[in-house]
């Protein structure tokens, strides 16, 4: 049997951000991963703005980080656009397989491990630690470490066999399906684009974030109870669109997003959880690459006071779901209210705001700098036709 | 009782895991395993796939 500092489940950028940390901290910290390669599928439409590399301390790398992005434009049912365009770079697109590449070559040279193909069948509790049976390449080992920190994405099992429900129930989840295409035209390649309407995504939205020239991530996300399935509705938007249906595939990417809230606890006896695992992601536009770095660092934290004192009890550890709602939960969960928004809207109220609402107002509303007054006397007047409109966004903005 | 899977379509992204409440399902790899012995046939994994790969598994 082998021992560990920590081991961490999943080497995605909660996983490997964490593994990172605790190796600067000289902690003994092994990730495995059951995938055979880093990155790779990839359940992401690859967006990170740029307000997470000044958080996160990231510096843009051509290998990874492919596409400048300076704005979005929205589009209603009908394709009228709302575009907000900035002077300057927004984010970027980043090719997650070069991007999780880099993060683990980092987190190696600071002195972490990293094994791969490396399922864990079971996991208990045994004297203070967690021992765990990891199937690796064929071959049945053993390990252990008095802290696991679960990163293992939505489909998370490690947690659940240490007795924490980390299940999504159906409403609290979108499912996403896309295509990466190339041979495509026909829009902005430094905008994200995002297309709503129920006929077109029932309660989320189709996107084009363009990767490279005449290549770009095509997809989408619906409520997982909608009745037909993403990969129906994606194919339908881009049969509509003659410069989408025109290109070819060169990559097929399907996954779960845990849009309907995070995990209450986070954490529990050698045990915390990070990234899609605890439901770490933005209510409203799913994305979670910074989100669950911010929280595989935070956990990391968490973990090397553990270690210092000594102490993975579930009341000590609880001091990461505490610092990470403080950090970033709380302001998220406000953000919830605006998912809720996209399941009260019909096609015609789309169109209506579409028609009514300006670029500059959207960021007025998104940057949270007004009050309840000041939303409502802008929803007053450029709403006044539709009342009840007004009411719904007051409700959910 | 159950639910099967079509390997074809399958794009084993485990969004079918996540919202299974008995925990029936589990993703190696490249692979679904599910065990339908504690299946509910709650149809939550059906309706949740991306792809449609999940169907229920009729009574013969």
């Amino acid at each position: 049997m082998e021992e560990y500092g920590v081991i961490i489940i999943g080497a995605g950028p909660a996983g490997l951000s964490a593994a990172a940390k605790l190796a600067e901290r000289k902690i003994n910290a092994l990730v495995l991963d059951r995938k055979q390669e880093i990155g790779c599928p990839k359940r992401c439409a690859e967006g990170l703005g740029l307000g997470w590399f000044r958080r996160l301390g990231l510096k843009p790398s051509k290998e990874w980080a492919v596409m400048p992005i300076y704005g979005a434009a929205l589009y209603s049912p009908l394709g009228k656009s709302v575009v907000l365009k900035a002077k300057k770079v927004a984010g970027y697109v980043l090719e997650r397989k070069m991007f999780e590449k880099a993060l683990a070559i980092d987190a190696v040279k600071k002195g972490a491990k990293i094994r791969l193909k490396s399922n864990v069948k079971s996991a208990r509790r045994e004297n203070g630690n967690v021992v765990i049976d990891v199937n690796e390449l064929g071959e049945i080992k053993q390990y252990s470490a008095p802290l696991i920190i679960a990163c293992d994405g939505i489909d998370s099992r490690i947690a659940r066999m240490l007795g924490l429900d980390t299940t999504n129930k159906l409403p609290d989840v979108d499912s996403g399906f896309q295509y990466e295409l190339t041979g495509i035209d026909g829009y902005d390649e430094k905008l994200l684009h995002l297309y709503f309407g129920n006929e077109i995504s029932p309660r989320g939205y189709c996107w084009i974030f363009p990767k490279r020239r005449g290549t770009a991530n095509v997809g989408i996300g619906i409520a997982g109870y909608a009745e037909k399935t993403a990969k129906y509705y994606l194919d339908k938007f881009i049969a509509s669109h003659p410069n989408l249906s025109k290109g070819s595939i060169i990559e097929v990417n399907s996954g779960g997003i845990p849009v309907g809230g995070f995990l209450e606890k986070m954490h529990s006896d050698n045990l915390l959880i990070a990234g899609d695992a605890a439901h770490q992601v933005d209510p409203i536009h799913g994305g979670g690459i910074g989100i669950s770095m911010e929280a595989g660092a935070l956990a990391a934290e968490v973990a090397s006071e553990a270690v210092a004192k000594n102490d993975f009890s579930e009341k000590f550890l609880g001091k990461y779901t505490q610092k990470w709602y403080a950090l970033r939960g709380n302001q998220l969960k406000k953000r919830l209210k605006g998912r809720h928004l996209l399941e009260k809207l019909s096609d015609a109220d789309f169109e209506y705001l579409a028609d009514s609402i300006t670029a500059d107002d959207v960021l007025k509303i998104a940057s949270g700098d007004l009050d309840k007054k000041a939303k409502f006397i802008l929803f007053a007047k450029k709403l006044v036709k539709r009342p009840g409109l007004v009411k719904i966004m007051m409700k959910y903005l | 009782m159950g639910v099967k899977v079509n390997r074809e379509k399958c794009c084993y992204c485990g969004a079918c895991v996540a919202v299974c409440p008995k925990n029936c399902i589990g993703l190696d790899e490249v692979r679904i395993e599910i065990d339908n012995s504690k299946c509910i046939d709650c149809l939550a994994c059906i309706r949740m796939c991306p792809v449609g790969a999940l169907g229920k598994i009729e009574k013969k």
